[in-house]
């Protein structure tokens, strides 16, 4: 389908462009530095593939550094809570308190090279893709320091290898296809990871991305965020087949426990494994479980009881499961870890502040990217005749 | 920049001579900008729609209305927007043993409330979560509808309709003409929240109403107050054609009417006179009217005497070209406002017709007042939608061409 002139070409050019990978591990990579970690045998369960390695070898580092990574993403949704229930973020805005295994586990998987495209629960996936905390905040309060000017908001986020934060349910899938065959038509040697929720696996769009991934064997891994309710529907509720990591039908797929970092982390490995070697899709389940509301509005107890929150928040929160993990192995002690928090809480709290005193965009961001600049659009229409903008 | 000048004549003449209740609602708009620390006013950014004239506050003022002449002598009750539409979904379920009510979320009450109670009322079986899915709900309440049956849709937002557009335009509207009248889809109605609510950004805020405008075969309809969303609601629900209700969001809340408890009808593809006048025709419809008003009365301060015509549209499809044609017969001059963006926004259509049909009466171009064509952005809103000032500087031109 693909000639190989071209892809030799586009390697050519990739290699050029793109960026080197940068070493995703602390400087020491020697063994000794490595502890190995045997996860519990219920973190998998496959369709139609081999069950990913419950054996991790990882760095202390690597450890460290996830659990400083969950904390600040906590920190930052409490942040921004506290500015949504201060009236400073208006509109809609959706947390991912309690999912943070996901994009954390996800990244240290992945290379720079490798794309993230998700739903409107983004902003971990967006700090965890290279955004500063300060960013994601002044987006959320419409600040010209957002991550997009301000222009858009909670829902629109986006980094050089992170497609955003996308608004309207399961668009994003279609549209993770097609930068995974790009991908492939480039010849480059990364996968596209596109994440929905429970609640859009419904939507018929998915199941068009799943047939042209697999048609065409996309380096496409398809990865449902799983966290019970889509928005006030439980899964069992709206989907008749809750085994969300079937349902890919001719693509295998692996139901993962999303609320550890080491098995989501292991599960991305595989993926990312299984796609750049030319099996073509894989569907990945992560089970896990958001704390609060499906966005700002919803107090997200109607539908589901405070002891079911209760008993996630306290057997299988994704950073008390870490630590645990980090103490047993003599990682880092207690106080180290106490340390972690703190500095967190001071980052993210001076964040709050940086994003507060970013003002608002000036007013030519209003016009600005509604057409490329260069496009000869010499003007656009406002509301009066007189108020029309001259480019 | 000459959109941030302040237009101090308009300015100073709301400042110092409009009521109470207009500054209330137009003062946070116009210091939003430049306040960036200071939080929106959390009753919302229409607390003047309270006190409109248009909203029916006593019981007399409600049934003084001839279109309610069949409940007239019925007990009337307090009601806001989505509590009127509410009880609207219930006398059509109480009364239409076949009707059904379904949605993201639906049974718990919607994320605006619109549904609260009925799933109680009338059963999970017929009031009823769907999954997240807005073609297959489109598709589905066509396939309910084509059975004879009455399926009350619900897209949670009018920017998530898009994905049932194809459904809606190719299926719903064309399913009795290329049947040969075979089969129709009478019995649907898909009601959806739109416009403009102050923080709603790209995705929560857009009225497409125009897009479905071009679709023969649709109905479309916008309410602007409890009593009118109850009566057209039902009349859309009955109706044998399916329509596209939409009902602007920031209207739910807003204001409370005395509401008829009985069962009634407002007609579909009739306007509203809601002022009579002689200089000026001003055609707007949902939230966009209450705008409206104030930049009427923002004008009359400045151009006392000036006697304006206010026509709520109500239908967009088919829309009352009688009603308007008249008025800008009588008038000579034409305002148009609504927020979706100016090309190719429902103005256009207006406009044009009034041109063809009211050329030579006509003393002045028509003036279209409706947002900027860019995206529906998150903190310009209030520089994208056509405003009070912007609206009064419409009329002056107008008037003074």
């Amino acid at each position: 389908m693909l000639s190989s002139k071209r892809i030799s070409l586009a390697k050519v050019a990739a290699r050029a462009f793109i960026t080197p990978v940068t070493v995703r591990t602390f400087a020491s990579s020697s063994i000794a530095r490595n502890v190995n970690i045997t996860l519990h045998k219920a973190s998998f369960e496959t369709y139609n593939c081999d069950t990913p390695s419950l054996e991790v070898n990882i760095s202390k580092e690597e450890l460290v550094k996830m659990y400083h990574s969950m904390v600040i993403m906590r920190r930052m949704e409490m942040a921004s809570d506290a500015l949504y229930k201060a009236k400073l973020i208006r509109g809609f805005c959706h947390l991912c308190t309690g999912q943070e295994a996901v994009a954390v586990g996800m990244e240290t998987a992945l290379t720079p090279d490798d794309k993230i495209i998700t739903a409107y629960r983004c902003h971990g996936f967006t700090y965890m893709r290279g955004a500063s905390i300060t960013s994601i905040l002044a987006e959320l309060l419409g600040r010209k320091a957002g991550i997009s000017a301000g222009k858009g908001g909670s829902m629109h986020m986006f980094t050089p290898n992170f497609f955003g934060g996308n608004g309207i349910v399961g668009a994003q899938v279609p549209l993770g296809a097609g930068i995974a065959f790009a991908q492939k038509y480039l010849g480059h040697n990364a996968s596209t990871f596109a994440l929905y929720g429970d609640g859009a696996s419904n939507q018929g769009q998915v199941f068009e991305a799943y047939n042209m991934a697999k048609l065409w064997d996309l380096p496409c891994v398809f990865v449902c965020e799983n966290n019970r309710y889509g928005m006030g529907t439980s899964a069992s509720r709206s989907s008749a087949n809750t085994s969300y990591f079937k349902r890919g039908d001719y693509i295998p797929g692996v139901k993962v426990n999303g609320m550890d970092v080491l098995a989501v982390h292991q599960a991305c490995a595989y993926a990312k494994e299984w796609t750049t070697s030319g099996k073509g899709p894989l569907l990945l389940e992560m089970e896990t479980y958001r704390y609060g509301g499906h966005s700002m509005s919803d107090p997200g107890t109607t539908y589901r009881t405070r002891e079911e929150i209760q008993h996630m928040r306290s057997n299988n929160d994704p950073i008390t499961g870490l630590k645990q993990r980090l103490l047993e192995l003599n990682v880092v002690s207690e106080d180290e870890l106490k340390a972690i928090d703190k500095n967190a809480r001071a980052e993210v709290d001076k964040a709050v502040e940086e994003s507060k005193a970013s003002p608002e965009p000036e007013l030519k961001a209003f016009w600005e990217q509604v057409y490329k600049k260069e496009a000869g659009i010499p003007f656009l229409r406002g509301r009066e005749p007189e108020e029309t903008h001259h480019f | 920049m000459s959109i941030a000048t302040l237009r101090t004549s308009y300015l100073a003449a709301s400042l110092a001579s409009v009521s109470r209740s207009m500054l209330k609602q137009q003062v946070p708009i116009k210091s939003q900008y430049a306040a960036t620390n200071s939080p929106p006013p959390p009753e919302g950014f229409m607390p003047g729609v309270a006190n409109s004239k248009f909203i029916r506050n006593t019981h007399h003022e409600a049934l003084r209305n001839p279109e309610l002449a069949g409940v007239a002598n019925g007990e009337t009750k307090k009601m806001n927007t989505f509590q009127a539409i509410n009880d609207a979904m219930s006398i059509a379920l109480a009364t239409d043993d076949t009707a059904c009510v379904f949605g993201e979320d639906v049974a718990f009450g919607g994320v605006f409330r619109c549904t609260m109670g009925l799933a109680e009322m009338f059963g999970r079986d017929r009031v009823f979560n769907t999954p997240l899915s807005e073609q297959g709900i489109a598709g589905f309440g066509i396939g309910m509808a084509a059975m004879g049956s009455t399926a009350i849709a619900e897209i949670q937002f009018a920017d998530y309709i898009f994905p049932a557009f194809d459904q809606l335009v190719n299926e719903a509207a064309k399913y009795r003409y290329r049947s040969g009248g075979e089969f129709d889809v009478g019995g649907l109605c898909i009601r959806t929240p739109c416009g403009a609510v102050g923080h709603g950004g790209h995705y929560h805020s857009q009225s497409p109403e125009a897009y479905f405008a071009h679709t023969p075969g649709l109905k479309v309809v916008i309410p602007r107050s409890p009593i009118q969303a109850k009566g057209l609601l039902l009349a859309s629900v009955r109706d044998r054609n399916p329509v596209i209700f939409m009902e602007p969001k920031i209207l739910y809340r807003a204001a409370v009417e005395m509401v008829p408890v009985g069962d009634y009808e407002l007609p579909l593809g009739k306007a509203e006179i809601l002022t009579q006048g002689k200089d000026l025709t001003v055609v707007g419809w949902g939230a966009q009217l209450y705008v409206l008003e104030n930049a009427i009365q923002l004008a009359q301060k400045k151009m006392p005497g000036l006697s304006v015509e206010l026509i709520d549209l109500r239908s967009i499809l088919p829309w009352d070209v009688e009603t308007v044609c008249n008025s800008v017969n009588k008038t000579g001059r034409l305002l148009i406002a609504h927020e979706a963006p100016k090309t190719q926004g429902f103005a256009a259509e207006i406009a044009t017709t009034v041109m063809e049909r009211c050329f030579l009466r006509l003393e002045a171009p028509i003036q279209r007042l409706c947002s900027y064509d860019t995206p529906f952005p998150l903190i310009f809103e209030k520089f994208h939608v056509p405003d009070m000032i912007r609206c009064a500087e419409g009329i002056e031109r107008a008037m003074k061409f």
